[in-house]
């Protein structure tokens, strides 16, 4: 018999919100021990204000069992200003739901080890001004000393604040504090009808639109029971393949720049051009934009197009190939690359990382090959498993198996590409379906591989089928921990090429 | 292994864009919006556009808020066609809004450059201080793309550095969340006068997706006048080369 504590959904699924099982914070506690044996992967913690009761707040948790495939679902009732046992000490993938908890709703989770403001967002409870009166974390000691570097970086790069505690030029620990890019995104989701916010979902983070857009459709496709053209599904896939490759060849350009390996970074980043202008082709925009709608794409790939693609993606997949091949044997990078930033695999999983960096520190998590949907669904996507000059697979969570699991997606994903536009000519049913509004009372999850990784968008839907609820999680929710712990015992002058190796969204997170 | 690598960089041949000032995107690149003098644009797409960039009377587009989405042109019997023309920058705010039946020759002829002093000064070197204030990241990659091998903005003298106090104008992406107010005020005041302020895509000019948003705050535009207006979301990189250099006199690039 299933347990009756939980919902086992499948990916993308909708169900009403009555049906949520009602459980307290202890027995949500019995479940998420799940996690410890990895049997469970916390996908989210959040809050959704109860309709009728001002004062009462849904907690809403979700897990993935990879293993079968599913999402388990389930739900506490809180007040606001309630005080709750922490999950977070046993399981520390928590640690920023229930931080996140606390300062929308003011829910205190007891015994948390480190409660702080996660965004400073402008309708928090109490509302606070960013880092006023915050006291970062501190160390005394005859050579220890701070170094304070934003919220404006010497690149043109996101605003965030890092604060380095060294003991000479090692890092003792790093205290990262984001928000500053808060601009109010959920928010302006549930204003207005929620199937016109597509260019919306695209600047949640938009270096990863078409990641956001798939996620967003999709959920918006399983509120209303939409179901889309297979040709639709093809090409979207594509898409976010595409939005990979790139951002990944772009990465290794930059991994390269940061330890003054210059053929990498010029060659890589020309690389990266070629491939987001083939999205310009593909859609008209080098980001993916507009590509994506509820019900389908905006943009059919015709013969003229298609040929292009395939020329591109082939030329880049080889010189790609090649010049990694020149790279990953190179001794005077490999001795920056190795053993630098290492995150070991049970602290990966402990910290509940996703995405590439969590595959390099030896975990499987992939939406793609466990929860996939649609072109996945129909055409399995396959990794091939590189191995590197040794024989082996990526897996020591450094700098370098960041690097190389970068360079092994970007083969998977161009053949992956390859083998999606042979299937075009097979699927014909059209590029576009109707858009059935959203059902009322409904909670739907949506999640999607993007290039960082697990991409949840998620919305509640109130009576008048407008949106009661809307909450986005990037994968760099869970993974900026990730940063902080992979710079520990590391030279300060390291952080650059670790931050690289991760490139994690502050948008994405500030929302 | 040398080898390998000398083959990886024959194969590449030479990237660069050869003439920034003349090249053309894509055809299927979303630029300047065509607006037909016949028709009207629907309810359909006054409420289907993002950033409420299209109005009906006058009919017309404000650059300043358009994404470029494609969702007007896109409609049933629409009087709207995005061309690929890219050179979008203006100087003043209201110059970029393109009603019907504006060309874009007579749109491109109402950017004005800069004055004497400013042309005389920065001319031949003018260096950008970045200011992501809540971007999406797609503006600043596109701000990034301007100086890699590809369009190579450094050949005009033009780069961006890594203090405020080695720079001649603030260039801003994103709307200005209330957590970067403070942040974009202290940036700008860091840089030495005189000094550029210039607004990259739709976002830093008109608060984009985000203008109703109580998260952002955008006192600082009371205070201080945009110099150069670069439209889009994001702008392509050739736009923002060419805008700035329309601004500093050099639109043939010399």
């Amino acid at each position: 018999m299933p347990p009756m504590d939980r919902l086992l959904l499948k990916n993308r699924a909708a169900i009403p919100f009555d049906d949520l099982p009602k459980i307290s914070y202890q027995a949500l506690g019995d479940i998420a021990v799940g996690c410890l044996c990895a049997a469970l992967r916390p996908v989210a913690l959040f809050g959704v204000p109860e309709e009728r009761h001002a004062e009462s707040v849904r907690i809403v948790a979700l897990f993935a069992d990879d293993a079968q495939g599913t999402l388990a679902v389930t739900s506490v009732s809180a007040q606001r200003g309630a005080t709750v046992p922490s999950l977070t000490p046993s399981i520390p993938a928590f640690h920023l739901f229930e931080r996140q908890l606390w300062e929308e709703f003011g829910i205190v989770p007891e015994g948390h080890p480190w409660l702080k403001p996660v965004r400073y967002p402008h309708d928090g409870h109490p509302p606070r001004r960013i880092e006023e009166g915050y006291r970062y974390f501190a160390m005394k000691g005859e050579e220890s000393h701070e170094v304070a570097v934003g919220p404006v970086h010497a690149g043109v790069i996101e605003p965030g604040h890092f604060r380095f505690l060294c003991d000479g030029e090692r890092v003792n620990h790093l205290e990262i504090q984001l928000g500053y890019q808060h601009r109010g995104v959920e928010r302006l989701f549930r204003e207005g009808p929620l199937a016109a916010k597509s260019t919306l979902a695209e600047s949640v983070s938009g270096d990863a639109a078409v990641a956001h857009a798939t996620a967003y459709a999709g959920l918006v496709e399983a509120l209303g029971d939409t179901v889309i053209p297979r040709r639709a599904s093809v090409i979207r896939a594509i898409g976010l393949e595409l939005e990979r490759a790139g951002i990944h060849l772009g990465d290794l350009s930059a991994l390269c720049n940061d330890i003054g390996y210059l053929p990498g970074t010029q060659l890589f980043a020309v690389m990266r051009t070629d491939i987001i202008n083939t999205s310009l082709v593909l859609c008209g925009s080098r980001f993916g934009r507009g590509l994506l709608t509820p019900g389908g794409v905006n943009y059919d790939i015709d013969e003229k197009k298609k040929e292009r693609i395939i020329a591109t993606v082939r030329r880049i997949r080889d010189n790609a190939g090649l010049l990694a091949a020149s790279i990953f044997d190179n001794q005077s990078v490999l001795a920056r690359f190795e053993k630098t930033g290492s995150v070991d695999t049970a602290t990966a999983r402990a910290v509940g990382l996703v995405g590439p960096a969590g595959r390099a520190s030896g975990l499987t998590c992939d939406i793609r090959l466990t929860h996939p949907t649609d072109a996945y669904a129909d055409h399995p996507f396959m990794k091939t498993i590189l191995q590197n000059g040794e024989g082996k697979a990526a897996v020591s969570g450094d700098v370098y198996a960041r690097a190389f699991v970068r360079h092994q997606e970007i083969q998977d994903s161009l053949r992956y590409i390859l083998e999606l536009l042979e299937r075009l000519d097979a699927a014909r049913d059209g590029i576009i379906a109707p858009v059935a509004p959203p059902r009322p009372d409904m909670i739907a999850f949506s999640l999607t591989e993007g290039w960082r990784g697990e991409t949840l968008h998620a919305a509640v839907t109130g009576g008048d089928g407008g949106t009661r609820r809307y909450y986005i999680k990037d994968a760099s929710f869970h993974n900026w921990f990730g940063l902080a712990l992979a710079v520990r015992d590391n030279g300060v002058s390291d952080f650059p090429l670790c931050n690289k190796s991760f490139n994690l969204s502050y948008c994405g997170f500030d929302l | 292994m040398v080898f390998r690598l000398l083959r990886a960089r024959w194969r590449h041949g030479s990237q660069a864009v050869p003439d920034p000032t003349t090249a053309m995107p894509d055809p299927m690149f979303r630029g300047f919006p065509d607006i037909a003098k016949e028709g009207a644009p629907s309810a359909e797409m006054i409420a289907a556009c993002p950033g409420a960039a299209l109005t009906v009377n006058p009919v017309a587009i404000d650059l300043g808020k358009c994404h470029l989405c494609g969702s007007c042109a896109r409609a049933a019997n629409s009087p709207i066609r995005l061309t690929n023309r890219h050179h979008l920058g203006q100087t003043r705010r209201d110059a970029l809004i393109v009603t019907a039946g504006t060309s874009f020759e007579e749109y491109h002829a109402r950017a004005e450059k800069g004055r004497d002093e400013i042309r005389r000064l920065f001319g031949r070197s003018l260096k950008l201080r970045s200011v992501s204030a809540a971007g999406c990241n797609a503006c600043e990659m596109e701000l990034n793309a301007t100086t890699n091998a590809n369009f190579d903005m450094l050949r005009y003298g033009i780069d961006i550095v890594a203090s405020p106090r080695h720079a001649d104008a603030v260039i801003v992406t994103g709307p200005v969340s209330a957590n970067m107010a403070d942040a974009l005020e202290d940036t700008w005041n860091a840089t030495p006068a005189p000094k550029l302020l210039v607004l990259m895509g739709a976002c830093a000019i008109s608060g984009g997706l985000f203008a109703a948003s109580p998260a952002l705050d955008r006192r600082f535009f009371k205070d201080h006048a945009p110099d150069i207006y670069i439209p889009g979301c994001p702008p392509h990189p050739l736009t923002v080369v060419n805008a700035i250099l329309h601004y500093l006199g050099r639109e043939n690039g010399r």
